[in-house]
Formats: C-alpha cells, structure tokens, sequence
C-alpha cells in the first residue's frame, strides 16, 4: 500500500506540475485516510503539503429510497473554488460512489479540475466513470467483495479479498 | 428507523443518538451555515397545521427543504376543526395525493397517534395540544450535547407550567431516557396530576434548585390553554418563578438557560436573563432545522414507508 | 290463540321467588302458565338442558336517541339490540332532541317502543327543562301522562345547583318517583375527557377526578335524607362512589344504584391510543376503582347492572380523543361482559347475578310484570341463554346502528338464546325473531 500511495503521490504532483492549487478531498471514511496519507507524501516530494478534506456523500447516493439510511458523518472540505480538486477513495467498482461525490463535490463550490485517485480499481462500471490514478487493477467477480484495510482504522494496512453471497451483494448495494 | 414520531418514546436512546449525530454532521460548517443536499427528491412532506406555528412550521419546511423534499403548507384555522372537514377525511385526502410524510400541530393531543392510523405517509408529531412536542425536545437535547457532551448525571431544572405543556413532557421522557436527572419546578396547580408517576423530583422552590443546575429550562405560560386560573396573576408567578439576571447569578457559571420561544418577555423570563451569555435560546432555533433535516433523512431515506401495510 | 310452549329442563333462576332449580315452565299466551315437572300437552317443546332461565333484563339506563339522532340509534333499532342482549325492559335516556321533558315526548317514545314490541320502553323524564338544569321540567304532567314516568333525569348533565337538585328531590316526593343525577361537579371536571391519574397525566389529557362524581354525590346524599326522597346514583364509577353509597344505606337514606358493564370491567389506560371509543362519562376509571365498584354490585351496594347504552355513528368517534362525544354501546354485551368479568371470577353467583340484571332494577322502578317472579299468572318476560359458550364481539354483526363498543374483539361467555316479551319470542334460537310463535 506504502508504495501505491508514494507512485500515485508522484504521479499527483507530475501531472500538475506541482502541488501548488492541488485540494486532497477524502471520500468517508477510508479515502480521508488515504488523502491525509497522499498529503504527507507530496509534502515530503514537494515541501508543502497540499490541504486535505472529508467528504461524506451519504446524501448524494442513488439508492435513497431502496436501503435503510447510511450512517452520515461530518463533510469538512477547505475552499475549492478554482482549484485542482483529486478526490481520492478506496475502491472503484460501480462508479455510483464517484458519481454521487462529484454531485457532492459541485455543491461545495467551483474547482479548476476534478481528478480521481483509487488505491484499488475492481471493474465491472456501470457508469462512465474513470480514475486518473490506480493504486493497483485487480480483476474481481461480482460476487467478490474487496476489503481495503487501513492501519488507523483496522490496525493493519491491507488488501482483503473475499466471497458474498448475491444477496447480500445486492443488499450491500 | 422508525415509522412515525408521535412520542419522543418512540425512540430508544440509541435511536435519539442516532438523530443528534446526525443532525451534527449538517452544521459541519457551522451551526448556521446549512446548504442544500438533493437527498429527498421526489418524496413530499405536508405541513398539516392546525395551530398558528410559525417557528414550528419553517423550521421544518426549511428542512425539508434544504433536503430537496417538496413541502405543501396545509393551515387549518381553529375553527374549521369543530365545524369543517373532520381530521380523517383530510388525512384521507392528503393521503390520495400521494405524500411521504405528513407533519401535524393540533391542538388536541394524541391528534398524531389518531392520524397515524389513517395514513400510509409516515407522521411526525409537530406538539399535540398538551401531549408531546418530539422534535422540539430533541433539539433541546442536541443544545444540551453540543455544551455537555453527554446528558448522563446532568441535572436539568424545568421550571412553570409543566401541567399544560407538551414540551415539559418530550423533554422529561427524552432526558430521563438519556440519563438525565429532572426537577420539576412550580407551584403545585402548574404540576401535572399524579406526576409521583413521573420519575422526577418536584419542588416549588426555584432559588433552592438553581445552584445545583446544569440546565434551567423555563416554560412558557400558555394563557391560551388555561394557565390563567393556575396561578393568582402573572406578576406574582413572574417574582415568584420567573428567572431575571439577579436570580441567574445563583446559576453554576457553566449552566445554561434554556427556553422553547415564542417568549413572554417579563413573565418567564426577564430580557435581560434571556441576553445572557450562558442563554442558549437562539442556538435552540438554529438547531432546530438540522435536528428535524436528520430526522427527514433518517425516516425519508429508507426504504419506502408507503409500501408498508398500515398498523390500524 | 297461540300454541302453548313448554321450556323443557332449563336452570331456572329467579331471585324473586328465591328459586334456582332444573325445572320446566310452560307459557300459554302471554303468561307463564305452569313450572316445576310438566308435560308436553299440546305445547311445543324447547329443549333448554344447560342453559338458564330467568327473568327477562331490565336497564334503567340506555340512550335510544329517538327522536333527534336516528342515524345514531332509533328506538327499534335499540330495543332489538336490548332484545339481543336479552333484556324485555329498557328505561330511555332524556337527552333526545327534543328533550324528553314534557309529556308529549315521553308518551312519543312509549308509543315508538310499542310500535317496535321488541322491549317494553319506559321512558325516563328529564330533570330540568331542556337539560339546563335551571327550571324543574313538568315532572307531575310526564308522571300523569299515558307514558306513567316515574324516574327522572338529567343524565349526560349534572344538576349542579343544589337548590334545583333539592327541589326536585322534594317534588318527585308527590309522585314517589326517583331522581338520578349524573354527579359530576363542573368545575372540578371543566374540560376533562378521562379520568385524572397517571395516565392522563402521561397522555396530556385533561382529567376529571374521581373526586368531581364524589362530591355531587356527598351532596345529593345530603339531599336525599333532608328530603326523605328516593334518590339514584347512576353509572357509579369511583371507590369512593361505593364507600358513600354503602354507608348512605347503612344510615337509611333512600338510595338506589347502578354499575355499567364498563364500569366493571375497563380501565383508563384503554385511553392510551387516544380511541375514542374508550371515551365514556363518567370515563374509565383505576383497577381500584374497578374492584371496588365489582365488590359493590356483588354486595348489593350496587343494586344492579345498568347499561348506559349510547350509541354515537362512526363519524362522531373517529376523530380527535377531546372533540369526540362520550359513550359506548351495552346492551348486547351487557351479559357476556358481567358473566366473563364477575361471575367466572367467583364475585358472584348466579341469583345475585340475575337480581342484578332484571330483579333489583325492575324493583327500583316499580316496572311491575319484570324482574319476575316466574310463577303462573304473571307475564311471560323471560330470557333463556348459555352461560357456557364463549363468542366473540364483532361489532359489524349488532343490532344498533351504531358500532361503537369497547368490547370489539374480546370473547365473552354467556349468550342468549331466546328471549320473550308476554310470550312472545323477540330473540329465538339465537336469532331476531318478531313475536312469533
């Protein structure tokens, strides 16, 4: 994970010619980590680290209505107006949960640029959505699930693979 | 989530939990600083009132609305409730219109418990006659937890004309469940009967129960529901149960004041006791619309209510 | 000339005459002809092994609602539900509309009553004129009239004034007539809709004390032996109620009263859906106070078992708890509801439970030819029913235009199986029946 954190970091700063106007915004909850984690990185690649948010997208998803209500936590994002936004999460899959974070992400304000950074892209799209920046492609089948563990929430960074059952695949979604 | 809201009981303190933390992450950027989310689109919320509610009535229109929710204001004046249309035939009515959640004010109590069974929308109890008022003990509650932290061993002094009042009654039910200790202060003709039932301590000495509070929560005097024979005149009820800053100072320096609004101004509460600092009566306002946003969302956003088979 | 009919080996249980033995009783006409070991000569047999017989029931209290508020209850209408419940005497409420206080109105419901011939219908005159409780209403041209009234009362409203209550007290003296003063003092009842305790406390309803229906009656009780006239308490619902009524007889004080079914058996935490239906004045009262008024009709403090029968459509219940009207329908439950509450529980038996029902109120009215005794000669006013079988209340299938009962859903025991006014069946097998034979 260190070292898909450090190539995505280089790759950030490579394609922006810097750091400078570049906003880290974390999708909730993994992804905050992972920002604050890409943050540190180009501070020590750039010497300036660029500001970080949280955004939780629980009210922008498209299966309102057809689940219970997800738990929601506090959005904290800084000013984007203007600037180079890299929204970062951990898994890529459907591409429901960027959509829903861009939706989330236009109502905060205006950036420059929208980018998407994943640790793990598993397929299988339903939208046309793709990330800028792969930590790692990993082929999956549905009925897989993918666990992305990290060390300040799980107590161990890691990668777990495993099977569901369709229907609570289904219910997960 | 629950169906309906028509007591703050029928929330579990976790269930409360759940709102408060919710309502929290929609002043993320600030207590009023509230911005529009599409979360809602498509359901409708009516605003069935059959009490004059302004603050009441906004706070959850701007709710539902800041969540995308379409809100139709439905006021039926007093008198139409002897004469006009009866409750059911207007619940059935708004029900054909096909609405996701109706919110009632009336002035009879148990109104909501009686819509609820009429009506496949889910129902919130927006204060039925002397009943309950959930939604306003529950930004009560979140007011407190923003300054507390927590309720457990907090010792909150609810002070007037808790007989009358459905706010008294949300906010001991909603403490009490959250572990909070209540003391209920007035004259004995401002207590409600049998309230030995209540779980709570009774006093009517105010200046005996005001250094040990952490919260002083002063009620209105309702005239309109009969305060008016309950105590000899406002004057006396005012010196003797009002709070005015000079009767604050016995306050511990962290407690607060706390009042539902609309205030009476002198009888109460004096204007200068209300300007203190330690007087959290217009954060009870701006909490208001997230507290009852993340209610919308919590009993809006699942699945729908409406495919349910009604409980008669 | 009707075939004979010979009720083959019912229990036969008459308070009366004291009797509570297997017997057969034979009807010719309109009377009872024979009881005791009697064969079948030229009779018609009804078979009765395991079910009871005894004097038909007599309610000193039931709202018919006719004339005014026929879509809530017509006189035929009520007496075919009094004769459902085995009643073959009802005493109709004064809150028509008009009020029942002239001589016209009460002989209008007699006549109702007759054209029906499901129950015999004594009307019961109104107090005060137009229930006002201001004026005496023409209490000796309704006890002259054709109608022969001999019981008053305001029932729904309170006299409150004293000197009135007095007054009428005094004056029915001249006609040795009954005033029943539904006691609720106003004032301490103004605007309550359930009794006040812990639960309305919780509900936010206001409440009426038990004290409001104590202090009427301390005073009327007053009244009563001031004036030396024949006083009753209707609908008693309080442990205090009992504790004045029982010591008013110890002192000689010239006292009737009655206990509802409701009374006797619900309690105010019923409320706590805000159903209107459980709405009722006096309101539902504590478990204490249920026990007690139980213990009072078993003792005899409480004479008998009055139905207060009051039907309201459903539009006038569905709604709101505090703007819906009090009261709730009886008198096809009125057994069921008695035998599964008190006679089950072993609070009573059988004779006591039979005084209650037809013996004590016919003797507190005077209704001669009710309340038995069953012996040959007198009229044949008689129910026979099951007191074993247990049925369920469906209030789609009674009799009364109205559905408003508490008991919706509940099983009783005890169902009538025929019931007959001067030898003729209203209720027979179970089924309406229209004086047939």
């Amino acid at each position: 994970m260190q070292r898909a954190v450090a190539r995505i970091a280089h790759e950030i700063t490579e394609r922006n010619k810097g750091a400078r106007d570049v906003v880290l915004i974390g999708v909730l909850t993994r992804g905050v980590h992972l920002a604050e984690r890409l943050a540190d990185r180009i501070d020590s690649i750039e010497g300036t680290r660029p500001p970080t948010g949280a955004l939780d997208i629980g009210l922008y998803r498209d299966d309102i209505g057809m689940r219970d209500p997800v738990a929601l936590a506090p959005t904290k994002v800084p000013n984007i107006d203007g600037k180079i936004v890299v929204l970062v999460d951990d898994v890529l899959y459907t591409g429901r949960s960027s959509r829903a974070a861009l939706d989330a992400l236009i109502d905060l304000g205006r950036p420059k640029a929208v980018q998407l950074a994943v640790l793990i892209d598993r397929g299988h799209r339903e939208l046309p959505i793709r990330a800028d920046y792969v930590g790692k492609n990993v082929p999956t089948g549905r009925n897989e699930e993918v666990r992305v563990k990290i060390a300040e929430l799980d107590g161990e960074d890691g990668v777990e693979l495993g099977r569901v059952d369709e229907t609570a695949e289904e219910a997960a979604r | 989530m629950i169906r309906h809201l028509l007591s703050i009981k029928d929330l579990d303190p976790e269930g409360i939990e759940r709102v408060l933390a919710t309502a929290a992450t929609f002043q993320a950027d600030g207590p009023r600083i509230m911005r529009k989310y599409p979360t809602l689109r498509g359901k409708t919320v009516v605003n069935l009132f059959y009490e004059a509610s302004t603050r009441t009535r906004t706070s959850f229109e701007l709710a539902a609305k800041r969540l995308s929710a379409d809100v139709v204001n439905f006021s039926v004046s007093g008198s139409a409730v002897e004469k006009g249309e009866s409750l059911k035939d207007t619940a059935q009515t708004i029900e054909a219109m096909g609405v996701d959640a109706i919110v009632i004010r009336h002035s009879s109590s148990g109104a909501p418990n009686r819509l609820a069974g009429w009506v496949s929308a889910s129902v919130i109890n927006a204060g039925d006659g002397m009943h309950e008022h959930p939604t306003q003990a529950l930004l009560d509650l979140y007011t407190i937890r923003q300054h507390f932290g927590s309720f457990s061993g907090l010792r909150v002094a609810i002070v007037g004309d808790i007989a009358h009042s459905r706010v008294a009654r949300s906010n001991v039910w909603g403490l009490q469940m959250m572990g909070a200790d209540v003391t209920l202060v007035g004259p004995p003709t401002l207590l409600p009967p049998r309230v030995e039932g209540w779980g709570v301590e009774t006093t009517a000495d105010i200046e005996a129960v005001l250094p040990k509070a952490d919260v002083v929560y002063l009620l209105r005097m309702q005239l309109e529901r009969g305060t008016g024979a309950t105590v000899p005149t406002l004057r006396e009820y005012s010196r003797l149960w009002g709070l005015d800053a000079a009767r604050a100072t016995l306050l511990k320096d962290e407690a607060l004041i706390m009042h539902p609004g609309p205030m009476n101004r002198g009888v109460e509460i004096t204007a200068d006791a209300a300007e203190l600092p330690r007087s959290v009566i217009t954060d009870q306002v701006a909490n208001g619309v997230a507290v009852r946003m993340a209610l919308l969302y919590l009993m809006l956003g699942g699945r729908d209510a409406r495919e349910e088979v009604p409980v008669e | 000339m009707s075939k004979a009919v010979v009720f083959r080996g019912a229990r036969v249980v008459d308070p009366a005459s004291g009797r509570d033995e297997t017997a057969d009783v034979r009807i010719e006409g309109e009377q009872i002809t024979d009881i005791g070991k009697i064969s079948t000569n030229h009779a018609e047999e009804i078979d009765c092994a395991g079910l009871i017989l005894a004097p038909g029931f007599v309610d000193l209290h039931a709202h018919l609602r006719e004339p005014g508020r026929e879509d809530a209850e017509t006189v035929a209408t009520g007496t075919r539900a009094a004769a459902r419940g085995g009643y073959t005497a009802v005493c109709a409420m004064a809150n028509t509309d008009p009020v029942a206080d002239s001589a016209a109105i009460v002989e209008q419901v007699v006549a109702l009553g007759r054209a029906a011939g499901l129950a015999d219908v004594y009307p019961v005159g109104a107090i005060s004129v137009g229930l006002q409780g201001e004026q005496l209403a023409e209490l000796g041209e309704m006890a002259t009239s054709s109608a022969r009234v001999n019981f008053f009362s305001d029932d729904g409203k309170c006299v409150q004034s004293a000197g009135l209550m007095r007054r009428a007290l005094e004056y029915a003296r001249a006609f040795d007539a009954v005033i029943a003063n539904h006691a609720e003092e106003g004032a301490l009842a103004s605007g309550g809709h359930m009794n006040e305790g812990e639960v309305s406390s919780i509900l936010g309803i206001a409440g009426i004390p038990a004290e409001a229906e104590e202090v009427i009656l301390a005073r009327d009780l007053a009244l009563a032996k001031l004036t030396g006239a024949r006083l009753h308490v209707p609908h008693v619902s309080t442990a205090g109620t009992v504790e004045l009524i029982r010591a008013a007889k110890a002192r000689g004080v010239r006292v009737t009263a009655e206990a509802t079914p409701h009374h006797l058996a619900l309690t105010d935490d019923l409320v706590s859906g805000y159903d209107p239906v459980y709405k009722v004045a006096p309101p539902l009262r504590t478990r204490d106070d249920v026990d007690a008024v139980r213990k009072g009709l078993a003792d005899g403090t409480i004479d008998c078992v009055a139905t207060d029968h009051a039907p309201h459509p459903p539009e006038d219940k569905e709604r709101e708890f505090d703007l819906a009207p009090c009261g709730m329908l009886n008198l096809e439950t009125a057994l069921g509801v008695v035998v599964t509450e008190l006679l089950d529980p072993g609070l009573l038996g059988w004779l006591r439970l039979i005084e209650a029902m037809s013996t004590a109120p016919a003797r507190a009215r005077g209704l001669d030819g009710h309340g038995g005794p069953i012996a040959p000669g007198t009229p044949a006013n008689l129910v026979v029913f099951d007191p074993a079988t247990a049925w369920i209340v469906e209030p789609e299938k009674l009799a009364s235009k109205s559905k408003n009962t508490p008991f919706a859903g509940r099983t009783l025991k005890g169902k009538v199986v025929h019931t007959m006014l001067r030898g003729r069946f209203t209720v027979r097998e179970g089924s309406d029946a229209d004086g047939q034979r």
